[in-house]
């Protein structure tokens, strides 16, 4: 058994604690622990999706006690590649706070960003539904800090929102997890996937309100419509790290969707049957359009960044509502690619924000650097949008195909909200960078750091977009095994196996 | 005592709804309060309801499942964080705006 498995817990979790308490004055030291940890991260990252790769499912029994009785960590492909994504993401955001100067503008950044990547890492990890809903508090609660982080009026009222929206949903989430347990006596996922197929007909109401609960908790962190009303004043009033950062945290509801439908509710579960797909599609659809049609209205860039985030979260959730390898597979490529995008559209709005006099979309004020800055807004554009060259274009080339059965609907929705997103960011686009007004542009911040930060996103995007062959080889050996929920239930030692 | 306790949980339930749709932040605390209290009950709720059990087997005639009460323990532990965050949210944000309304007029922060 290998050790590894908790590290992306323990280790931010103990570098949190060292900077509260050890370096709480000293923004130097936090930021070379802070960059340590991430550095060790990815290394870990790494060698946990070697491991995932080459061996399968395994589990980590924290305290040794025997599943289904103690919480279980499981590190299968699944899990070990959204590690490895909030990883990847987090060391170049990070970079960017450090070269912008966002983590010297209000007190302990960086112990903050430490509980919210153990809180998202543990939340991709766990085995265990209670186990999920502690991790989804502890990446919450650092998203509260790191949310009003800096402070200022709208920041803190949007802030009250998010967290009331929130905690709304972690109500939800607890009366769903007591339901479960009250039909099923177990919470661990895979006894879960074990006992369901077993359970008696007269529960299968209760499983169902509870699986319909579950989702409904997960479409409120991966933004769906009619629960996405939270995030367009969080991330645009966020600042433009923690928008960035943020990109993930949608991701962990499209992860949490994925791995309850795969492995505690499968599409073959007499008692649940195809109800989540039959309600995420629709809801999918929806997602996309409203998104695109955001993305036409946004009065400023962090608005339009956040409407589009919701318009892949759309996106995401249409592959997934298949229910079939292959749209699992895409689905996956396409989150992969939308956290990086929709990271690098507020890191490009994050850096406008110091070189030009305000964010609105009009023509009335120039940017300084607009050469530079333009031309990563134009790659982010393509890349949102889903046009060639960018790894948007092959995302939604395999979602499209999936759904080839059904091209009347569908295609049609992903077009034209694709185009509806094109013209949005091109308005925007050329309100920012082609009408200079009258005023003279600020002068522009020597900030080399954080410009490599947002180029290494980018690069991130183009390597995802050479490498897309393999990755989707990869990725839809991943999803088969999602599909069959056996070696988890080995991999916990239970259904028999001593 | 089924039905004692389902309409306890209810009525919480409700009044905790009803207080999070006003217009102000306090009510809107005390109803994810109500709330909190509505699903701690409901979890203790789910391993069954027993009169003289104890959570241990063997210590009395029957005995009580002790898994619900740990995660209505850890339930309690976050909940109680959790509003003591937004109480402080809530006071930072009256303490700046000077009113405690919760809409926003739609203008955002100019990220700076």
């Amino acid at each position: 058994m290998s050790h590894w498995i908790i590290a992306p817990v323990v280790l931010p979790a103990v570098a949190a604690a060292l900077m509260v308490l050890a370096l709480r004055r000293t923004l130097a030291a936090q930021r070379l622990v802070s960059l340590a940890v991430l550095l060790a991260l990815n290394a870990i990252a790494l060698t946990l999706l070697h491991a995932a790769t080459t061996t399968g499912p395994q589990a980590y029994f924290l305290g040794d006690w025997p599943a289904p009785f103690g919480i279980v960590l499981v590190l299968d492909r699944l899990s070990a590649l959204m590690v490895a994504l909030l990883a990847a993401l987090a060391l170049p955001v990070t970079l960017y706070a450090i070269g912008s100067g966002w983590d010297a503008r209000g007190a302990h950044f960086h112990p903050l960003l430490m509980f919210l990547l153990m809180g998202i890492g543990g939340a991709f990890l766990t085995g265990d539904a209670f186990n999920l809903f502690v991790f989804f508090e502890v990446l919450l609660i650092a998203s509260y800090g790191l949310m009003t982080h800096g402070g200022g009026e709208a920041r803190l009222r949007a802030g009250l929102h998010y967290v009331a929206f929130n905690l709304l949903g972690s109500a939800l989430f607890l009366f769903a997890l007591g339901l479960l347990y009250a039909t099923t006596g177990t919470l661990n996922m895979a006894d879960l996937a074990a006992k369901l197929p077993a359970l008696p007909e007269g529960d299968a109401a209760l499983l169902r309100t509870a699986a319909v609960m579950l989702f409904l908790v997960f479409a409120i962190k991966g933004a769906l419509v009619p629960l996405h009303f939270w995030l367009p004043a969080t991330y645009a009033n966020a600042p433009g790290v923690t928008a960035a950062l943020f990109a993930i945290m949608t991701k962990v509801g499209a992860y949490a969707t994925l791995r309850f439908a795969t492995l505690v509710f499968p599409p073959d579960l007499p008692a649940t049957g195809l109800i989540l797909p039959s309600l995420l599609l629709p809801a999918a659809l929806v997602t996309l359009g409203i998104g695109a049609i955001g993305t036409l209205g946004a009065t400023t860039l962090p608005r339009l960044a956040a409407f589009a985030g919701i318009a892949s979260m759309g996106t995401v959730f249409l592959a997934i509502a298949q229910m079939s390898p292959a749209a699992s597979a895409a689905g996956l490529y396409y989150l992969v690619h939308s956290t990086l995008a929709t990271a690098l559209v507020f890191l490009v709005a994050d850096l406008l924000s110091r070189r030009r006099a305000h964010l609105r979309l009009d023509s009335s004020a120039p940017v300084a650097q607009p050469g530079l800055t333009g031309a990563l807004y134009f790659a982010a554009a393509i890349a949102l949008a889903g046009l060639p060259p960018l790894s948007g274009f092959p995302g939604k080339l395999m979602i499209l195909d999936v759904w080839r059965d059904q091209a009347t609907v569908i295609w049609p929705a992903i077009l034209v909200s694709s185009f509806l997103m094109l013209l949005g960011l091109s308005r925007a686009g050329s309100l920012l960078f082609w009408k200079p007004g009258a005023s003279p542009a600020p002068p522009a911040p020597h900030e080399p750091l954080a410009l490599a930060a947002a180029f290494t996103l980018l690069a991130g995007l183009a390597a995802l977009t050479v490498f897309a062959g393999p990755v989707t080889d990869w990725l839809t050996t991943t999803a088969e095994a999602l599909y069959d929920p056996t070696a988890s239930i080995v991999a916990n030692r239970l259904g028999g196996s001593p | 005592m089924e039905a004692l306790l389902a309409s306890a949980i209810g009525l919480l339930t409700a009044v905790g709804l009803y207080l999070m749709l006003r217009r102000r932040t306090f009510p809107v605390i005390l109803g994810l309060t109500f709330l909190s209290y509505a699903v701690n009950l409901f979890l203790f709720a789910s391993g069954r309801l027993a009169l003289d059990a104890a959570p241990i087997i063997g210590a009395s005639d029957s005995y009580t499942d002790p898994l619900p009460q740990a995660l209505v323990l850890t339930a309690i532990v976050i909940s109680f964080g959790m509003t003591a965050v937004i109480t402080i949210l809530a006071i930072g944000g009256f303490l700046t705006v000077g009113h405690d309304r919760i809409d926003l007029d739609g203008d955002d922060e100019a990220p700076k």
